[in-house]
Formats: C-alpha cells, sequence, structure tokens
C-alpha cells in the first residue's frame, strides 16, 4: 500500500513536470525547425531561424532596448529602493507605517492599471511616448521589491559597525558607501536580478508607453500577428534562456547568502 | 548665537531621513499616486474626438452597469480567474507535497527550481508556446490523431479552454513555490504526536496540515487572483476576441477606440474588485507575514 502511494506521487510528479515543461520544449525544438512552420513533423535541427531573428533589425534593436531598459530602470530602483530602506531601517520617521505601505503599493496592483495611468499622466503632459518613460514605468514596479528585500536585510548588528566608521571620522556619504552597501551586497545583488528579470519580460507597460523604438516583449508580440514562424520561436527561445540565466544568478546568489548565515 | 548654531544642527539632523526616504516617496508620488489621481479624474470626462473633455459625470460607469457586454467581461474575468485559482492549487498541493516529502532533501532546492523554471519567462513568450501546443496542426492534435483519438483536429486555441490552460501553467508554478514554503515549516513532530495519539493519515491531513497550510494557500491564491485578473497577454493570444476578459476590453478602449475616460473607468473598477479581494484575504496574509 505504502509503495504504490509512493509510485502513485511519482507518477504524479513526473505528469506535472511533463504539463510544465511541454510549452517550453515545443517551442525551443521547433526554434531549430528547417522548414517553415513550427508544427509537427519536425525537420531539423537548422539554425537558419536563428540566422533570420538575429538578421531582423528591429529585434536586435528591441533586444537592445529590452536590455538597455531593464539595466537602467533596475538600477535606479535599486538605489531608490536602498535610500528607502536605509532611511527607514537608521532613523525614526514621523508616519512611517503609512509611508513604508505607500512604497510597498504598486506590488498590489496590476501592471496594466499602472501602465494605464501613466499612459493617462503623460498624454495629459503631453510627454511623449518613449524607452525613458517605460524605464520610469519599470521603476515604479519593482521599486517596491527592491525596497521590501533591503529593508528585510538591515539588521542591527550592522548598526554597530556603521557607528564605528562614524567614530573614526567617516562622513555619512562614506559609512553609506563602504560600510553599509557593501555588507548588503548579496540583497543589493538579488533586488538588481530580480528587478532585470521582470523588466526584461515585461509587456503591457512597454507597449502603452512605446510607440516606434519599442522592447523585445512588445516586438515578439507584433510578430505573432503574421501566424506561427520559427523565427518567433528562435527569438523567443533567446528570451527564455536570458530569463533563466538571470534566475539562475539570483538563485546562486541567494542560496550562497543562506549557507553562510 | 549658540542657540541658532544648535538649532540649526537639530533641523539638519531632523532632515536628514528625508534625504533618504524622500527620493524613493517623491517617485512612487509622481509616477504612481499621481497617475492614479489623473485616471480618477479622466475617468469623470466625457469622451470626444479629441480624447476627451474635462467634464464630472459618472456616465462612463454607468455604462460598464447598463451595457451587458461591458459587464459581462467582467463576469468572464471572474469566473476564469475562479477556475484557475481552483484548478491551481488542486494541481499544485500535491506536487508542493511530493517534493517536500518524497524527494531527498539535497535534491528538494533542484526540483523546485526545475517546477518553476518556465515561470521566468515572459508572458507573451509562454502564451505563444501554447499557442503552438494547441495550434490546429500543432503537438496535441498531432499526437491525437496519429494515435487514431481523433478523425480531424479539434479547435483548442481560441477558447475559453486555451486561456485558462495558460493561466494554470503559470500558477501552477506559484503556488508550488508558495505552498512548498508552508509545508516546509511544518515540523515534523505535529504530524508525529498526531499519529501516537491514533490518527489516520487520512485524519493527520484533514486535520492538522492542511489548517496549518491554510495561509499558504491564501497567499498563492491572492497572488493567483491579482495577477490573472490583470493579464491582458494570456486571454488576448490563446482565448482571441471570441470572449473578452476585462484587461481585454480596456485595451480594446485605448486601442481602436481612443476612449480614455472609458478605459479609466474600466480601469478603476477591476482595481475595485481586485481591492476587494485583497481585502477579504488580508486576514490570512498577515498571518503568514508575522
Amino acid at each position: 500500500m505504502r509503495r504504490i502511494g509512493g509510485s502513485l506521487a511519482i507518477a504524479y510528479a513526473i505528469v506535472l513536470y511533463g504539463f510544465i515543461f511541454l510549452p517550453v520544449i515545443v517551442l525551443v525544438l521547433f526554434s531549430f525547425q528547417g522548414t517553415l512552420f513550427p508544427v509537427p513533423p519536425f525537420n531539423g535541427p537548422s539554425l537558419r531561424w536563428y540566422q533570420a531573428a538575429f538578421g531582423d533589425a528591429r529585434l536586435t534593436a528591441a533586444l537592445g532596448n529590452s536590455l538597455m531598459v531593464a539595466a537602467a530602470s533596475s538600477g535606479l530602483a535599486v538605489v531608490l529602493g536602498f535610500m528607502a530602506a536605509f532611511g527607514f531601517a537608521r532613523y525614526r520617521v514621523r508616519g512611517a507605517g503609512v509611508l513604508r505601505g505607500v512604497l510597498a503599493a504598486p506590488l498590489s496592483v496590476s501592471y496594466l492599471i499602472i501602465g494605464m495611468g501613466l499612459l493617462i499622466l503623460f498624454n495629459g503632459l503631453g510627454v511623449p511616448k518613449s524607452l525613458l518613460a517605460v524605464t520610469i514605468g519599470h521603476v515604479v514596479i519593482n521599486l517596491p521589491l527592491c525596497f521590501a528585500i533591503l529593508y528585510s536585510q538591515m539588521g542591527e548588528h550592522q548598526v554597530n559597525i556603521e557607528r564605528a566608521a562614524r567614530d573614526l571620522g567617516a562622513r555619512d556619504w562614506q559609512v553609506l558607501l563602504y560600510i553599509t552597501a557593501p555588507m548588503l551586497w548579496p540583497a543589493l545583488f538579488a533586488g538588481f536580478f530580480l528587478s532585470m528579470t521582470f523588466s526584461w519580460d515585461e509587456f503591457v507597460i512597454a507597449f502603452l508607453l512605446t510607440r516606434f523604438d519599442t522592447t523585445l516583449p512588445v516586438e515578439i508580440w507584433n510578430l505573432l500577428r503574421s501566424g506561427l514562424s520559427p523565427k518567433t520561436n528562435a527569438i523567443g527561445s533567446v528570451v527564455f534562456g536570458v530569463s533563466v540565466v538571470l534566475a539562475v544568478l539570483l538563485e546562486a546568489v541567494v542560496l550562497r547568502r543562506r549557507t553562510q548565515s | 548665537m549658540d542657540a541658532e548654531i544648535r538649532l540649526r544642527r537639530i533641523s539638519g539632523e531632523r532632515l536628514k531621513p528625508w534625504m533618504f526616504v524622500g527620493p524613493p516617496l517623491l517617485w512612487t508620488a509622481a509616477f504612481f499616486i499621481l497617475p492614479f489621481a489623473a485616471m480618477g479624474v479622466v475617468s469623470l470626462w466625457t469622451r470626444t474626438s479629441a480624447g476627451g473633455t474635462p467634464s464630472f459625470s459618472l456616465a462612463n460607469y454607468a455604462q460598464f452597469f447598463a451595457n451587458p457586454s461591458y459587464f459581462q467581461a467582467m463576469v468572464n474575468s471572474l469566473e476564469v480567474t475562479a477556475m484557475v485559482t481552483v484548478l491551481s492549487i488542486l494541481l499544485a498541493y500535491p506536487l508542493a507535497w511530493v517534493i517536500a516529502e518524497k524527494v531527498p532533501e539535497r535534491w528538494q532546492r533542484l526540483a523546485l527550481m526545475l517546477a518553476v523554471l518556465p515561470f521566468w519567462t515572459s508572458y507573451v513568450v509562454r502564451s505563444y508556446s501554447w499557442l503552438l501546443v494547441l495550434a490546429e496542426r500543432g503537438v496535441v492534435n498531432n499526437a491525437l490523431l496519429s494515435l487514431g483519438v481523433l478523425s480531424e483536429p479539434v479547435q483548442l486555441a481560441n477558447t475559453r479552454f486555451a486561456t485558462v490552460l495558460g493561466f494554470v501553467h503559470f500558477f501552477v508554478m506559484l503556488l508550488t513555490l508558495t505552498i512548498f514554503a508552508s509545508l516546509k515549516q511544518l515540523p515534523a513532530s505535529y504530524r508525529r504526536a498526531a499519529a501516537d495519539l491514533g490518527a489516520s493519515g487520512l485524519q493527520i491531513f484533514v486535520h492538522i496540515i492542511l489548517p496549518l497550510t491554510f495561509p499558504g494557500i491564501v497567499v498563492g491564491a491572492f497572488l493567483t487572483f491579482v495577477l490573472a485578473m490583470g493579464d491582458y497577454i494570456t486571454p488576448q493570444i490563446l482565448g482571441g476576441n471570441n470572449e473578452l476578459l476585462m484587461p481585454q476590453l480596456i485595451m480594446m478602449q485605448i486601442g481602436r477606440r481612443g476612449d480614455f475616460p472609458l478605459a479609466s473607468a474600466l480601469s478603476l473598477l477591476l482595481m475595485a474588485v481586485v481591492t476587494v479581494a485583497y481585502l477579504s484575504s488580508a486576514r490570512w496574509l498577515k498571518i503568514e507575514r508575522s
């Protein structure tokens, strides 16, 4: 009886893993398709659709845009999140509870609504649609994450070291830059790469706030209108690969921090 | 003179925290709260060819309740989201349990990481991948045809089934994470104590494990609800335009018609529904945090 239960459990897990990986396997497999359609039978492997994807100037430009927006918005989100976390952890701030709630609020609002709000605001102010507008939007969604991660890592044990540095004559910015930031680097790193993955994959804000120059998810969306093509598989596999690399980097850092402490 | 310096120093000290918390708060105010206010104002405007003229009218909100197809979009959204939440919990719970109980400790991290790997790719790519699987000549139809189960392909894409499937795929991964976390927090001694007192395996599950992992389920269900209600891509790519969900209806207002006032009103209504869900699950969300 126990053994039947055990093998049933394993069988269930295998079926579910199959379900989880099915679309990814199909995506990647048919990116190596030799013929025109990404459906069975599989004729390959061939790299022609990767060549087609990387030969497409719009796609490569969008890829560059996506990386730029992700890096810029994540960097800014980490800096702002760090400032907020430091301020709330080290000083008494009036109404701190409410203000922390305000900073965390974008977490519980869907991206569609955040994007709509920015579109209407920018439209009213006459700010044109641009990659800068998307970057601003991505900072809005990632700032609460970075703040939450960094705030949870600001412990009391760091306060004494900061105080010691101050006693030895360090100025405020020196303490921040040479003492606090290095002690928190795993959290800074985690915040940055988590933000990178969210920005890299984000569609709806980018769709609403750009027009011609746009990010990769939006460009892939444009490709979809012309139907199924192995070229979309190829660029989709690249997007997936980059996301996985970011996730693995993140995991490696988090794992390392856990085993250290 | 002396007092003045002291005063200046005190006010300097007082201002210092704001040097740190000020900029991030200003950012949130300018690019999150202000847009919200703008949306609230514009939702009261009247639509014109130029986009909208200022007015103070609840007509856009009234339209939502008066127009059956608009109201139906909210109903569709709620139905799909409810179905997705329930199915995802039912599928994810056993998987989380197998990983927590049957997989050796040292492999659990890897098993969990594998179970959520496709989680990291964007909605667009994930939905497109399902479209490939479900297409008329796609993998599923192909397999069923060659097995002789079907004599001609069935339509799987552009249906509510496809939307639900695409969502469930994503949320099974998310819920496996949250449920696994709450299963791991259970001390093994609870189970042993119940077994010593004569409880059967089923009784232990129903009376001990399930209630204690309930907060984890609620957190996952809440995330599922918020993310599924607000997602435009999955229903648009997989469900098509046969039946509209709320995000599709909202995007349609700005895309085709340039109707910002109505889009704002619909967005705020969607947000109100999500807020109600948040408030009703807040009790358990708080338990989880402490």
